[in-house]
């Protein structure tokens, strides 16, 4: 039985590091290539000598294929392509392979200019590793090879996000990436057809959270903000420099406007501008309100958000600040952070998912003293807030995308053990499907059941659909006989003639005589009609002819009459039948030896 | 042999629309509209022309004819003074409401949509690139605002009356199917038809009804152009529409997904077969500077997307080297802006230079740059903010280009008059001596540097020798050399075996090897089989199995087990059930050999046999049971009486020797 093997050699049962490992008809797909934002050690990146203890992945796999450019998804790909080695095709769709690079200087940046890390990748290694990219188009059918195609589906999670539908035969895996199943401010809704892959392997981030309307949350988001402000106080919105940022810019500079507030807004980083630029340029990717009216009206070009820098934290007075990174691990929103935990008019606004490990799970933990760097303590005054606008999907979305997809295995990846457990098991109930929760380094192996492509031959295709009808009867189907001649790599189904002459063979005729002896005091015409009378009240639906030459045939199968020279009553007759009415003679035969009833006329 | 049809309605050989009848389902490919039409019909002037109203009517030389309300003279030709009109794709060859699916290859072949879709009774689908869709959809738009900014009352009739067309001059004389020359669709028309397209990617395999899949290819023509596969497991049509070598903004060409076709459909070749690109280029940007240089403007004539981008870029690179810096630039269409914004946001549709400029991220096209330099303006039109900003000498780009309609209209007749001034023609569709014929006399210089991107002989010949079609099916003009140049056999397609031509309300039944259809055997069943080996490599199994048909899609699955007969009924009423009707054994092959069968008997305690020798084989008389066996090549005959335990297991004996098929 064909099987397909999934493995997680991060993700599995955690949040961080994506890498999923595929094996489907022969065919090895690694999926993501992510980074732990929670580790600075090993742990960081996912364990590839499980591929391969010793080099190279090349040989091992197929093809690499990046979801979104988020860390967690893509942060180990330079290593793993340059360090480990990798030289096949990395897929990705055309705003990933531009923002990805980007990402990864920054972290690089941060890892190795900052923190003083050697042994970690270079940045002529994440360009020559960006070179083995091959960018995809949503929809588009991509041939990695003669047997294994994928397509791109729209995710919604960030722009370029994709869910990726993986086939090789008749066999196929669906991995979600991240994504979101309720379109926002500036993205659309994922979407899948019904494909019906034998596995879909989907994020389960907010496995057990079932969010309020996304409008109630903007209205909190829109009220704290504002709160704050009147009181005089300054707002940090630790984020990620795209994705989420746009969102809630989109929000904030729609709001300022219509309240016309005059408080400063500001976003850290160079990269915010260039970040914008990205979401002008891929506008197709985003949702269908921005992507009509971007001729008239940019939402990406902000009137009343400017560039922020860093003298600006001192400034008295309130103000709204997005800063990089989101999770409060590092550079310039830890810094801010820093300055303005001890006020406590001040607030901080966690937009998104933190892993542990990270001064932003802390906060949302509730602790109120960190240790930092140095054996220094922070004490944490000013207010915590936790907003779920990171754009993965709810419980409600996951079961819609199962809907959607209608898959015959379910496995789930992203999420924490505990919240998988009880997606499981609401999945198993309503759906009746397998869901697998398979750990980093576990492999889960589910067998699939692939029905086999054959080229049928038209005039048999034809035959048995015109006399079959159109639709089959469910109480008593018509059966078909064909012959499968197999050659080579081609399976074709031919009738029994058409294979005889195609193969060159010839037919051998396997016949059946067998008289049987009948007391029956009648003419032997008389006789020969009551046989005929009583073949055809037995065998209803079948060709019964009475023929002038002492016989009766029955579809193919003859019965001649001959009465004895000695009895005239003693009846001898005479069936002959082919193998291929075998069926038919051997039952008329024994039906003939039992005598006629008498009833008959 | 299965037949497919092809039902063709346009005679434009880059304008077309050709209907495909293929597995029951009826693709309609493409859906151009004929504009040469337009030529026929007087200017529509933006602002009143006293030169155009003074225009004398005509009346035939005897006479007998007075068309003066609806035919004007000009310097020799003859006018109509109506609202343009255009000729539509043939209604009358075919049931258009059986159209299942619109193919579209790019935004020139779409603009006769709204024509079909609204009034035909069409239910389908029309499939469309997002570049093609939202440009198509700016270029009706800008085709609509040109007739309705200008409208006109008069909609002349009588000169369409046979008798009297056959009396008008040239060119009107010979203008064909003038009836159903029909005026421009409403925005209202336009929006219902756009809103029936689904968008595609390339190389995204659409199913229809389960029978047939469609794929776009990228055909490197302009943004979001497409040829198209459509296929199924057993046969493909491939169908080429305005596609381009040449490296200009679109994505390269998909050649190899062309390859082993049974049928090619080749359309939308270059019309100008002799004219270089890359020489009309030079020539136009040195006849630009110059006119610019000697203090004169400039008139471009061009549609609102496509090779003005090219234009835009190519001068781009020129204005520093030719001192053109301070020369202002304007492109004047109710759809320029957006036409600008919308170039720049197709990165997956660009080809890899434009792509990699995305990535940096930087605009695609450098005409962002020239915007925001102020360079290059843009207006909706020459009213309003136009009228004062407006300097000279200048460059203008504006439609449309059979000068027949939009701003463009105004420029002539503004800058006709002095031999200063130059108008370049670049695009392809028009010929420039027809297009200029109500303007005459004219003191500007002409140019005519014709830019058509679309494959030439030369490279469509190459391009077949390498995909390889088993037939070419194409417009009857590219079977012959174009009639001003009948010497030049080299501006034809020469094939073989040879194309098969079409033109207007040709009805051509292609020839199709149709011999196979896919079909998918259920697991169980596919696990059931048993194969044998009948030669080295082959082996066969009989398949015995139920078949289900829905959606054109087809499987086999086992024969369901028969329901277990309740205990309550009698056991002996089981026996009389008679076998199912039509349920034939296998068919047989192979022969039986005598020694061999001979041990079996033996083994089987069938030891008294007399074997007897006759002309085809031998009779074997099993002479305890009473019983004969008559053993052939290619037959064997069991004779057997009142025996049926005995007959069945002779029948097991034989059947051992022979394979099944």
């Amino acid at each position: 039985m064909p099987e397909i093997k999934v493995t997680p050699l991060g993700a599995g049962q955690d949040v961080g590091r994506s890498c999923i490992l595929v094996s489907i008809g022969g065919k090895n797909i690694m999926l993501d290539c992510g980074m732990h934002m929670g580790y600075n050690d090993d742990r960081r990146f996912p364990d590839f000598s499980y591929i391969t203890q010793n080099g190279r992945l090349t040989e091992f796999l197929d093809c690499v294929i990046i979801s979104h450019f988020h860390l967690d998804h893509c942060g180990a790909l330079p290593y793993m392509s340059e360090m480990v080695g990798y030289d096949g095709p990395i897929y990705m769709t055309h705003p990933t392979k531009a923002i990805c690079p980007i990402l990864l200087e920054d972290f690089r940046k941060i890892t190795v200019d900052k923190k003083g890390e050697t042994n970690f990748f270079t940045s002529q290694m994440i360009k020559d590793c960006m070179k083995k990219v091959i960018p995809l188009n949503l929809h588009q059918t991509v041939q990695v090879d003669d047997e294994l195609e994928i397509k791109a589906y729209y995710a919604g999670h960030v722009l370029g996000a994709a869910m990726v539908h993986i086939k090789v035969g008749s066999e196929s895996v669906v991995y979600t990436g991240d994504y979101n199943m309720t379109p926002d401010r500036h993205l659309g809704a994922a979407w899948i057809d019904k494909c019906r892959p034998d596995i879909l392997i989907s994020e389960s981030t907010y496995a057990t959270t079932i969010r309020d309307s996304k409008r109630c949350r903007e209205r909190d988001f829109l009220k704290k903000v504002h709160e704050t402000i009147e009181r005089g106080g300054k707002v940090l919105i630790p984020v990620f420099a795209l994705g989420r940022a746009q969102e809630l810019c989109i929000l904030l500079e729609t709001f300022w406007e219509r309240m016309n507030l005059k408080a400063p807004i500001y976003f850290s980083t160079g990269l915010t501008e260039k970040a914008n630029h990205y979401y002008k340029l891929f506008i197709t990717w985003t949702n269908q309100k921005i992507r009509k009216t971007f001729v008239q009206r940019n939402m990406f070009e902000f009137k009343h958000i400017k560039a922020f820098d860093r003298s600006y934290a001192d400034n008295p007075g309130p103000m709204v600040v997005f800063a990089t990174p989101g999770m409060l691990h590092a550079g310039q929103s830890l810094q801010i952070f820093k300055k303005w935990a001890g006020n406590e008019k001040n607030m901080v606004i966690m937009p998104g998912y933190c892993v542990q490990g990270t001064i932003g799970h802390k906060i949302l933990n509730g602790q109120r003293k960190l240790e930092m760097e140095g054996r220094a303590t922070l004490d944490v005054k000013l207010q915590v807030e936790y907003m779920s606008f990171s754009a993965h999907a709810d419980a409600k979305g996951i079961m819609q995308l199962i809907r959607m997809a209608e898959p015959r295995n379910m496995l789930l990846v992203h999420g924490e053990a505990a919240k998988m457990e009880f997606l499981k098991g609401k999945i198993e109930q309503e759906f009746n499907i397998n869901c697998y929760m398979p750990a980093n380094g576990e492999t889960e192996t589910v067998t699939t059941n692939p029905s086999v492509p054959v080229d049928i031959s038209l005039n048999l295709l034809k035959r048995e659909m015109a006399l079959g009808g159109p639709l089959p009867d469910t109480k008593k189907p018509r059966t078909m006989h064909g012959t499968l001649i197999m050659k080579e790599n081609s399976l074709r189904l031919v009738s029994p003639e058409q294979a005889l002459k195609e193969l060159g063979l010839n037919e051998h005729q396997l016949r059946f005589t067998c008289r049987v002896q009948l007391q029956d005091p009648h003419s032997d015409s008389d006789t020969l009609h009551r046989i005929y009378t009583h073949l055809k009240s037995v065998l209803k639906g079948y060709t019964i002819q009475h023929l002038p030459d002492s016989t009766v045939m029955v579809e193919s199968i003859v019965i001649k009459l001959s009465s004895s020279a000695e009895d005239p009553n003693t009846k001898v007759l005479l069936l002959s039948w082919s193998y291929q009415d075998e069926d038919l003679g051997s039952f008329l035969s024994t039906l003939l030896k039992k005598g006629l009833p008498s009833g008959l006329c | 042999y299965k037949l497919m049809m092809n039902y063709c309605l346009s005679g434009h050989p880059t304008l077309p629309c050709n209907v495909l009848k293929f597995k029951s389902t009826t693709i309609m490919l493409d859906c151009g509209l004929d504009t040469t039409s337009v030529l026929n019909f007087l200017p529509l002037p933006l602002v009143h022309s006293p030169r155009l109203s003074k225009l004398p009517g005509w009346v035939s030389k005897d006479g007998t004819v007075n068309l003066e309300k609806e035919l004007k003279e000009c310097a020799g030709r003859v006018f109509v003074d109506s609202q343009p009109e255009f000729c539509l794709p043939e209604k009358e060859l075919l049931d258009l409401s059986t159209i299942d699916v619109i193919l579209i290859s790019n935004y020139h072949c779409m603009m006769a949509l709204p024509y079909i879709t609204e009034h035909t009774g069409f239910t389908g689908t029309v499939y469309a690139t997002e570049p093609t869709l939202q440009i198509g959809r700016l270029l009706m738009e800008e085709l609509v605002n040109f007739m309705e900014r200008v409208p006109k009352a008069q909609s002349a009739t009588c000169w369409k009356n046979k008798e009297i067309q056959r009396m008008l001059p040239g060119p009107l004389k010979d203008a064909v199917e003038v009836w159903t020359w029909k005026r421009c669709y409403s925005m209202q028309e336009v929006n219902s038809a756009l809103s029936k397209v689904q968008l595609v990617g390339y190389s995204q395999k659409v199913e229809l009804f389960g029978a047939v899949q469609v794929s776009p290819l990228s055909s490197g023509y302009s943004l979001g152009s497409s040829n198209w596969i459509i296929q199924s497991h057993h046969e493909k049509v491939a169908y080429v529409s305005g596609s381009s070598l040449l490296t200009t903004h679109p994505q390269p060409m998909d050649q190899s997904s062309l390859k082993n076709s049974d049928v090619l459909i080749l359309t939308g070749l270059t019309q100008m077969p002799t004219a270089n690109p890359d020489g009309m280029l030079g020539d136009f940007c040195s006849n630009l500077a110059m006119t610019i240089r000697a203090g004169g403007n400039v008139l471009v004539p061009c549609y609102s997307s496509g090779v003005i981008y090219d234009l835009l870029e190519c001068l781009y690179q020129f204005i520093e080297s030719a001192s053109l810096g301070t020369t202002p630039f304007y492109f004047i269409s109710p759809v320029a802006n957006s036409s600008l914004e919308f170039s720049q946001i197709f990165a997956e549709w660009l080809c890899h230079n434009k792509q990699s400029k995305v990535y940096l991220p930087e605009p695609p096209f450098p005409h962002a740059e020239l915007i925001q330099t102020n360079k290059l303006k843009h207006y909706p039109s020459i009213h309003g903010d136009f009228s004062s900003e407006f300097r000279q000498p200048c460059v203008v780009f504006t439609g449309h280009p059979s000068l027949r309609f939009g701003d463009v209209v105004h420029f002539m007749e503004l800058w006709g008059k002095s031999s200063l001034n130059t108008i370049i023609f670049t695009e392809p569709d028009f010929s420039y001596l027809d297009a200029l014929a109500p303007y005459q006399p004219l003191a500007m210089k002409c140019v005519y540097c014709p830019i058509d991107t679309r494959l030439n002989f030369h490279q469509v010949s190459k391009l077949l020798k390498e995909v390889q079609p088993l037939h070419v099916v194409c417009p009857e003009q590219y079977t012959q050399p174009p009639p001003s140049q009948s010497h030049r056999s080299d501006l034809m397609l020469e094939l073989q075996p040879p194309p098969m031509p079409y033109r207007r309300c040709s009805v051509l039944s292609l020839p199709f090897r149709r011999r196979y259809e896919r079909i998918h055997l259920l697991p169980e069943l596919a696990n059931s089989l048993v194969p044998s080996e009948i030669k080295p490599g082959i082996s066969v199994a009989t398949v015995s199995a139920v078949l289900h048909s829905k959606d054109n899609k087809h499987t086999l699955q086992s024969v369901p087990k028969p329901p277990p007969v309740p205990p309550t009924k009698k056991r002996k009423r089981v026996i009389e059930e008679p076998p199912e009707v039509l349920a034939p054994k296998p068919l047989l092959s192979g022969a039986v050999p005598l020694e061999a069968f001979l041990a079996t008997l033996h083994k089987h305690g069938i030891t008294e046999v007399k074997v007897e020798e006759t002309a085809d084989g031998h009779i074997l008389h099993l002479q305890a049971e009473d019983t004969l066996i008559q053993l052939e090549e290619d037959g064997t005959h069991i004779v057997c009486d009142n025996n049926e335990p005995l007959r069945t297991t002779l029948r097991d004996l034989v059947l051992r020797f022979l394979q099944k098929l």
